[in-house]
This record gives C-alpha cells, sequence and structure tokens, in this order.
C-alpha cells in the first residue's frame, strides 16, 4: 500500500538527457502504465523509482517520504526485471526466500510465505528445481512469486512479457490483471506494447523522447489523445493521418485534401471555425471508416483504391489509397472487395481527430 | 558416399588430430624414457650399433632414487606448492575483487584502468626483475619464500582481474540488481549471488595462475639462493647441471615428477575450467 510521487524527475547520462521534468502521481493500489518505444526513457524512470538509477534532479518519494538517497533495499519494493534475472545457483525456494532471509525473518514465516506464494502461482512442485530445469512461463511466475513474497509497498515491473511467446504473454496478461487485483498493491509496470498498456493498466503514461505525452485511463488515451504521437501509437492499426486544408464550403466548414473532401458536422465545426483556411493534421481511426451505405451523407464519404487486402477473420484490413494518402480502414468481414477496385468509403464524423500540422498537439 | 566420407573423416580429422597429440605427448614420453634409461644406454652416441634413443631394453629407477635421495627435491617440491599455493591466493583475492570493481562499478577511470591493468602485465619479468631485486633486498626478505610469494602477484594480479573481470562482464547486472532490491548490500550481493555464479572463472583464473607460479623461472632464479631454499624448476636446473655435466636422467625424473601437480590440479577442475572459458552463465 503506497503513494508514489514523481516531482520534476530529471536524468541526465553522458550527453543524452533520458528522463524530462517528469511529474507523475501514482496514487494507493493503482496499476500505472508506462508505454513508448525503445529509448524513451520509460525504463529509466523506473530504474530511478527502484534505486537503481541515481537522480539527476527531482524528487521521488513513497507515501510522503522523499527517497532519492535511500539504498534499493530500504524503498520497500520488489522488481521483476525482463529477463527474470533468477538466481541461476539457488533453487526455487531459496530464489523466493532470499529476499526474506536478507531481511532476517524466522525460518517459519519464510516457509509459510514461500509456500502461500507458491500456491497462488501454482509453482509448489518446482520449489526443488533450479531456475535452468524451468520454462520460460514457469521462470516468469518464479520472479512474481519473488516479488510477492515480499509484500513490498510497491511492485515494479520492467518488461516482463517481452521474453514470453505470443500465447503464454497473452495468459500472463490476464495472470497479472488477477494478481494485482488480489494483491492491491500499488504497481509500476513499464512496457512497450500498447495492448499490454491498455489491457492492464488502470491508467497508462505514455512517453516519448523522456518526456510524458499523456496520462490517463486507456480509453481516455484512446478517444482523446493529447497529441498526434498518443494518437498513432494507441490504438492497432494505427491511427491514418491526412494533412488537409480546413475550408468553407456553403456555410460549412470542410477539411479538404486531393483525395477526399468531409464536411465537419456541428459541434466539431465550431472549434475549427478558428483554423479556417490554415493546414490541419486529419487522424481517423481503421474502425471509425467504413464501406459507404446507402444512407450515409456524400459530405462524409470519399472514394478509395483497394491496394491489399488483410483478412483477419473478425474483420478485414483494406489498405487503400485516398489520393495522395495511404490509409488502413478496418471494415466489416462480409465485405466484397478486390485489388485496384474503386470503394467508397465514409466516415464516423464523431470520432474524426484533427491535430495542429506544426505542435502536432490536438485541437 | 557414406565410404567416402569415412575416409575422408580420417584424413582430416583422426589422422591430424593424431599427429597433434603425438606432438604433445612425445616430450613427456622423452621425459619418461631418459628417466628411465641407464646411464650406459643414456650416453651412447648416436653411431653405436645399439644406439636407441626412443626407448630402453634395461629400465632402472636409479636416477629416480638419486632425485629423492641425493638432492632436495623434496623440499623444493614442497617449497614450490607452498609458494604457488600462496601467490594463487593473494592473487585470485586481488584479481577477484579488482575484477568486480572494474567490471561493475562506474566509476570515471574504469576502462582506463583497465588497460593500463593489462598493460603492466605485457611488462617482461627479465626487465622487472632488476628493480624487483632491490626492493626485495631493502625488505630483506631475498632468499626466503615471501620474494616469490610478494613478487608472483606482480603478473598473476593483472592477470586475474583481466580475467575476472571479462568473465564478471558475462554475468547480467539484473541478478544483482535483484538482490540488492531484496534487501542485499553491495558485498552481500557479490558474495551471495555473483561470486558463486563467477566459480567457474574464479577456478580457471585460479588455476592458471597456480600453474604460472609453479613454472615460473626467472624471479625464483634471482631471488633465492640457498639449496634449501629453492623451486623444482630452479633445484633441478642449478642442482643437476653442475659445470658442464648434465644428469640428464634425474633431471628428467626432476621434471617429470614435478609435471604432476599441476596435471592433477588441471584433470580436477577442468570441467568448470572449460566452463570458464567459454564463459557460460545459464540462468
Amino acid at each position: 500500500m503506497a503513494h508514489v510521487l514523481l516531482k520534476d524527475l530529471n536524468k541526465k547520462f553522458d550527453g543524452t538527457h533520458a528522463v524530462k521534468n517528469v511529474n507523475l502521481e501514482i496514487r494507493d493500489r493503482e496499476f500505472v502504465v508506462l508505454v513508448g518505444p525503445s529509448g524513451c526513457g520509460k525504463t529509466t524512470t523506473l530504474r530511478m523509482v527502484a534505486g537503481l538509477e541515481e537522480i539527476t534532479s527531482g524528487e521521488i518519494s513513497i507515501d510522503g517520504k522523499v527517497v532519492n538517497d535511500l539504498a534499493p533495499m530500504d524503498r520497500d519494493i520488489a522488481m521483476v526485471f525482463q529477463n527474470y534475472a533468477l538466481y541461476p545457483h539457488m533453487s526455487v525456494y531459496d530464489n523466493m526466500a532470499f529476499g526474506l532471509r536478507m531481511r532476517k525473518f524466522d525460518k517459519p514465516e519464510i516457509e509459510r510465505r514461500v509456500k502461500q506464494a507458491a500456491e497462488v502461482l501454482g509453482i509448489q512442485p518446482l520449489l526443488e528445481r533450479r531456475p535452468r530445469q524451468l520454462s520460460g512461463g514457469q521462470r516468469q511466475r518464479v520472479a512474481l512469486g519473488r516479488a510477492i513474497v515480499r509484500n513490498p509497498r510497491v511492485f515494479l515491473f520492467d518488461e516482463p512479457l517481452s521474453n514470453l511467446d505470443a500465447a503464454l504473454r497473452v495468459q500472463m496478461r490476464v495472470e497479472l490483471k488477477r494478481l494485482h487485483d488480489r494483491l492491491e498493491t500499488t504497481a509500476i509496470y513499464v512496457t512497450h506494447d500498447q495492448v499490454e498498456a491498455m489491457t492492464l493498466g488502470d491508467r497508462v503514461v505514455v512517453m516519448k523522447d523522456g518526456v510524458v505525452q499523456q496520462v490517463g485511463d486507456p480509453l481516455e488515451l484512446y478517444n482523446r489523445p493529447a497529441n498526434k504521437f498518443v494518437a498513432g501509437f494507441i490504438g492497432s492499426p494505427a491511427m491514418n493521418f491526412a494533412t488537409v486544408t480546413m475550408g468553407d464550403g456553403n456555410g460549412r466548414i470542410t477539411a479538404k485534401n486531393a483525395g477526399l473532401e468531409i464536411e465537419i458536422p456541428g459541434a466539431q465545426a465550431e472549434r475549427l471555425r478558428a483554423h479556417l483556411g490554415r493546414q490541419l493534421m486529419l487522424g481517423i481511426r481503421p474502425e471509425d471508416l467504413h464501406v459507404a451505405r446507402a444512407g450515409d451523407p456524400t459530405g462524409l464519404t470519399f472514394n478509395s483504391r483497394v491496394e491489399v487486402i488483410e483478412k483477419l477473420g473478425s474483420e478485414i484490413l483494406l489498405d487503400v489509397r485516398v489520393g495522395e494518402d495511404s490509409m488502413v480502414a478496418a471494415v466489416d468481414p462480409a465485405t466484397q472487395a478486390k485489388v485496384q477496385e474503386q470503394l467508397r468509403l465514409a466516415v464516423n464524423p464523431e470520432r474524426l481527430h484533427f491535430f495542429d500540422a506544426r505542435t502536432e498537439a490536438a485541437i | 558416399m557414406i565410404e567416402g566420407a569415412r575416409w575422408k573423416k580420417w584424413l582430416w580429422f583422426y589422422l591430424p588430430m593424431a599427429l597433434f597429440i603425438l606432438g604433445l605427448l612425445f616430450p613427456f614420453y622423452w621425459m619418461l624414457v631418459t628417466t628411465l634409461k641407464p646411464d650406459g644406454e643414456l650416453y651412447r652416441p648416436w653411431n653405436h650399433p645399439l644406439y636407441s634413443p626412443f626407448w630402453t631394453s634395461a629400465p632402472t629407477l636409479d636416477h629416480i632414487k638419486n632425485l629423492l635421495q641425493d638432492t632436495l627435491f623434496n623440499t623444493w617440491m614442497l617449497n614450490t606448492m607452498l609458494i604457488a599455493f600462496a601467490a594463487t591466493l593473494i592473487s585470485l583475492f586481488c584479481g577477484v575483487i579488482a575484477g568486480y570493481a572494474l567490471a561493475r562499478l562506474q566509476f570515471r577511470w574504469a576502462g582506463l584502468l583497465g588497460t593500463a591493468i593489462f598493460v603492466t602485465y605485457l611488462v617482461p619479468q627479465t626487465l622487472l626483475f632488476i628493480p624487483l631485486a632491490e626492493i626485495i633486498r631493502d625488505y630483506n626478505i631475498g632468499d626466503t619464500p615471501w620474494a616469490l610469494i610478494l613478487t608472483y602477484p606482480t603478473f598473476l594480479i593483472p592477470f586475474c582481474t583481466w580475467l575476472m573481470m571479462g568473465y564478471f562482464k558475462t554475468i547480467p547486472k539484473e541478478l544483482e540488481e535483484c538482490a540488492r532490491i531484496d534487501g542485499a548490500t553491495r558485498w552481500q550481493a557479490m558474495l551471495l549471488i555473483i561470486l558463486p555464479i563467477a566459480l567457474p572463472g574464479i577456478l580457471s583464473a585460479g588455476i592458471f595462475a597456480f600453474t604460472l607460479s609453479w613454472n615460473e623461472f626467472i624471479y625464483a632464479l634471482v631471488f633465492l639462493s640457498s639449496p634449501e631454499q629453492k623451486t623444482v624448476p630452479v633445484g633441478v636446473t642449478s642442482e643437476l647441471i653442475r659445470g658442464d655435466v648434465f644428469y640428464w636422467g634425474s633431471l628428467m625424473a626432476g621434471a617429470l615428477i614435478g609435471s604432476i601437480p599441476v596435471a592433477i590440479v588441471y584433470s580436477f577442475f577442468v570441467e568448470h575450467y572449460v566452463a570458464g572459458m567459454t564463459g557460460s552463465v545459464k540462468g
């Protein structure tokens, strides 16, 4: 149970500014995911919380107490590493007991806790084995077990699932979620996988180049991305972008380029009126496009040419060309489309995103 | 096809390997055969009708008896063992700690220091013994085992440090970080986690250091003078070559018996030693 506060956190390595002015409040029992492309500073941030990396400037506090100068062992945290970091010369039992022994717990208590954690994770039969005799998923569980026996105030996870194969990753993701619901401990989780971030996080922190881009719950990030980077990073397949010029056609605001002309409906139009005549970045998620039907207003449809068809079963992904832009549309699996065919697509008017062409901030 | 493959394997694998093994083992055979030959056979000229350099028709243990009874060979063996053991322990201790620091602690000149240590290893002993002799005289430890126990580390420590540094670098640093989060101090993490994992590396560094000190010649020759202080390499060569007379039989017996402890050490740790050289940590 703990409340973690990062205040104006900075980290500089020789010549590179890896983490820039990060401010973040992690509430008690919250599961917060730091997500971003590699080199965005998410792991460095996590390592600073763990005490494995010195803080260049700023402050980290846990439960109101500044921990900047505390050794990792005194912060009462547990960390699960990407490569599990199991001690290869110790049995599973000893791996899990190591932290308790270091903290001078008595023997019966150690045994009770290790047995209990092993039961929660379903690894009782493995306690006598060595790490190299375990499969990837089992090692992952042992690494988790080693973290939970200590009953720490904060769990730190550094890409714990990225060494597992796809099927196991999905399974462990669910287990992690269940485990967190059961333990109710504050957790900070680092990943580059946006699906992991969206499914696990109570709140998700998107980072890029050492800067926090947006903090919010998963749906907030998906529905109201703060900038073009977040919009493109969250969601799969990624959002389509097209440069458009805002125009005034018959009293209605339009977004227009070589391939499309969309009439912006009521509420959004008011917001965009200030940008008349300027170039903006239009963002449309693939799932907000569909093949035009008879009832769709012409102002919300445009022509496209199909280039690639990806049949995924639950949906079809159409890679299409719209004027000079490439777009992806996720359409109904019953759609009959042929390569090189002209197809009229319609857009969901409520779900258009606009970004400033220069600052890339959402409008 | 299969016939051809077998023939090729013989030509390109077994035959070269046999030659290689022959070349490696021949010196030992030569030592053995010379040890067992009676003097009469040993000093036969090459054009004698019974000249037989590669075997003996009348094996004898006289040379070995000579070596053990008429020289201080047993004392030399004990001296060598004590000195090699002590020098190895000192060097391993320093090498492990220095190697760990160079591999793990991020201090300013770590890289440069590592290279500098390696460079000291390259200074030839034939040069270094001159200033060292002066130091040994100043500290009054000439002609005592300490003269070697304290000088051998001058080349063993750089060697062990370099080897251990390489080995520590193969151990993922997350193991140590995890231990420190688990509640271990830096020292505890090193002693309880890193050193047990580095055991193969430590063993191979130890074997190497032991062999190097066992075979060392120049320092032993220069720093020790009385027969009862000498080590095997120096004792055998200085006491069994008198003027221009070579007591080949006893010399070879000394060389043969002198190489036995090293052979034992090697065969004992060979598995660890190989693991140490390949530097594999299976997590």
